[in-house]
């Protein structure tokens, strides 16, 4: 067994089986030892832990950015560079040019963007309706809006394929909404169920009472809408942005099959993903530079992502 | 609610005027709220008609027809026929029993990760915020990313992990057919180990402290208060993952397309994937409609079935 293993990987069973021994004695002075060095020992061993699985979760990652900073070579070299002292940078200018990156994370911006706007836009105004105002059929309605979530895009991307091609054929309009256009590509997600449920509960969270002030200060419907309601729903609509913004920036399905001509990041990794072994470091960098805007998003909106994510997990 | 109901310029005093005025105008503007609600619900119900509900009954119809082998001729109606052909054919069976085996090794495999991690993250040590960062970091990583990073580290030259078990240039374990999907659902498992965690760790935060220090109290260990007190608690949290979990892992599609096509010898052609090939290598929609049906089925099954089970043990006493 052991001769077939790599010496890298030797040395690394070893490391591992050493900090198990030292947590599994850090276990034993944690049962057996006087309280305040006890809970040392067992805060060590928290931290030892921690660390193990943060390396194991991390390590697919680390080992992406920095082949994307090697040279080809040394990337299929043995043993493998795991801590590079010299930064090669020129991989990202190739998958930025040769590689299209550029191009395919523009086209996914606007995607992106004309997604969210929809999605945002048209969620908000059904919660409305569906909060403040009085209609007939307004509940079978609601029941329509809620059946779409029982029907995954998956069941359909075909059928659509087909009517994004007609809709190419209708004058002026096909020009935006026809195959191989942005428009094709974000059409689809405009409107979801979930989003209109969202802002609908969010709404009817609001006191009743504000309505009926705002109608005596004189406010419209729409008024009351932009400036009342949309701002204290503002944490739903934070999350549902966010959410949007990360469900449309990771599809692959629809954008793989409705436009070859606008490839959005995703599908153009599927490109990058086939060139030869001499260029892979451009595939590692192409593959980098496509994560780089979730992970800003992450960093700068932790917690309203984490309430999009969330959303109906806590409260079930 | 009357005493308010009126459109007037001075509202503070309604003109106390005749009755009639009154109702014509509570009536108007009975009639202007209920245009306005139509107006608000249409740009979503227009999405929804022609890209949801269209589609869906479309595919009925198609099912109902063979499709020509070559475009431009017409359908041929075969009726349920193409139904009963398609869901005994091999490539049903086969894709069905791949997407089972797909969501079985994924879905609660992740789920614990998902946990394990979460309890660990939960708990005041310095530094924690650190490692609650890291563990949700796989949320940035799509479908595509994910493959990608696991294309090159499964990758039979360059692979670091065929390479640490010492099967440099062998079979990568994406060409394995008795490895392929166990490979897929691993890096599936991996790209959604962020999400669990963070569903997770939410669920643990609504669960209340002192609950944990009154069994701590009365001398719970910690192995019996992850039992007694944090996975009863959880249950309503374990429920939501276990459902969206599982439909998505039925809906996979990406990873699939990017890491082995379906095969080795049809070994991880899952459901969408057996539709995608259906609808582009086979230009039939007609049999596509048909396993785009089954698909639907099986979810729509599968939600109400757990609703079912998950309903009785679940606890949503807060």
């Amino acid at each position: 067994m052991s001769a077939d293993l790599a010496p890298g990987f030797e040395r690394f069973l070893v490391v591992l089986g050493v900090t198990l021994l030292g947590a599994i004695a850090l276990g034993f002075v944690g049962a057996l030892a006087r309280p305040a060095i006890a809970r040392r020992a067992r805060a060590a061993n928290r931290y030892i832990l921690l660390c193990v699985l943060a390396l194991v979760v991390l390590f697919p990652i680390y080992i992406t950015v920095v082949n994307s900073l090697l040279p080809a070579d040394k990337i299929a070299a043995r043993p493998p560079t795991l801590f590079p002292t010299q930064l090669l940078w020129s991989a990202y200018s190739q998958a930025w040019t040769q590689g299209h990156v550029g191009s395919y994370l523009f086209n996914s911006l606007v995607v992106t963007f004309l997604i969210v706007t929809g999605q945002v836009v048209t969620a908000t105004f059904a919660g409305y309706a569906f909060a403040f105002l009085d209609f007939p059929f307004k509940r079978t309605i609601f029941v329509l809006f809620l059946s779409t979530m029982m029907v995954p895009f998956e069941v359909v991307f075909f059928t659509n394929l087909q009517t994004v091609v007609t809709l190419g054929h209708v004058p002026v309009v096909g020009q935006f909404i026809g195959l191989d256009t942005y428009g094709a590509l974000a059409i689809p997600f405009l409107a979801t169920g979930f989003g209109a449920f969202l802002m609908r509960q969010a709404f009817m969270s609001l006191p009743r009472d504000l309505r009926d002030a705002a109608e005596l200060d004189g406010y419209g419907h729409f008024r009351f809408m932009w400036r009342v309601a949309v701002p204290l729903a503002r944490p739903t609509v934070a999350a549902l942005t966010l959410f949007a913004f990360f469900d449309a920036w990771n599809q692959y399905l629809w954008p793989l099959v409705a436009s070859d001509h606008y490839r959005t990041v995703q599908v153009g990794l599927r490109q990058l993903s086939r060139v030869s072994l001499d260029q892979i470091n451009v595939t590692f960098a192409g593959t980098v530079l496509a994560a780089v805007p979730l992970l800003i998003l992450l960093l700068i909106f932790q917690k309203q992502l984490v309430r999009g994510l969330t959303a109906g997990a806590v409260k079930g | 609610m009357t005493a308010v109901v009126t459109a007037a310029p001075e509202p503070e005093a309604p003109a106390p005027g005749p009755q009639p005025v009154r109702r014509r105008r509570r009536l108007r503007r009975r009639t202007r709220d209920m245009l306005l609600g139509y107006a608000l619900v249409l740009p979503s119900l227009v999405v929804f008609g022609t890209f949801v509900f269209y589609p869906f009954v479309k595919n009925f119809w198609l099912g109902l027809y063979s499709t020509p082998p070559f475009p431009g001729l017409p359908r041929r109606w075969v009726g349920l026929s193409q139904y009963r052909d398609v869901l005994t054919s091999h490539l049903f069976t086969n894709s069905f029993k791949v997407t089972i085996e797909f969501v079985l090794l994924t879905v609660p495999l992740g789920i614990a990760l998902g946990l394990g991690l979460a309890v660990l993250a939960h708990q005041r040590l310095r530094g924690i915020g650190i490692f609650r960062t890291i563990f949700s970091s796989t949320v940035i990583t799509s479908v595509a990313v994910a493959s990608l990073i696991s294309l090159t580290l499964l990758n039979p030259q360059i692979g670091l992990l065929n390479y640490w078990l010492g099967r440099t240039g062998s079979l990568s374990p994406l060409d394995d057919p008795k490895w392929a999907l166990v490979a897929v659902a691993g890096v599936t498992i991996w790209q959604n180990l962020g999400l669990s965690f963070i569903i997770m760790s939410a669920g643990l935060q609504g669960v209340p402290d002192e609950l944990f220090e009154a069994a701590r109290v009365d001398g719970a260990g910690s192995w019996s208060r992850f039992r007694n007190v944090t996975l009863p608690l959880l249950s309503p949290t374990l429920f939501f993952a276990t459902v969206v979990g599982s439909i998505l892992a039925f809906h996979s599609f990406g990873q699939i397309d990017l890491l082995t096509e379906g095969g080795p010898q049809e070994h991880t052609n899952v459901l969408v994937y057996a539709i995608y090939r259906t609808v582009f290598k086979e230009n039939n929609d007609g049999k596509a409609a048909v396993l785009a049906i089954a698909l639907f089925a099986i979810t729509l099954v599968l939600t109400l079935v757990q609703l079912r089970i998950l309903e009785r043990r679940v606890s949503y006493e807060r």
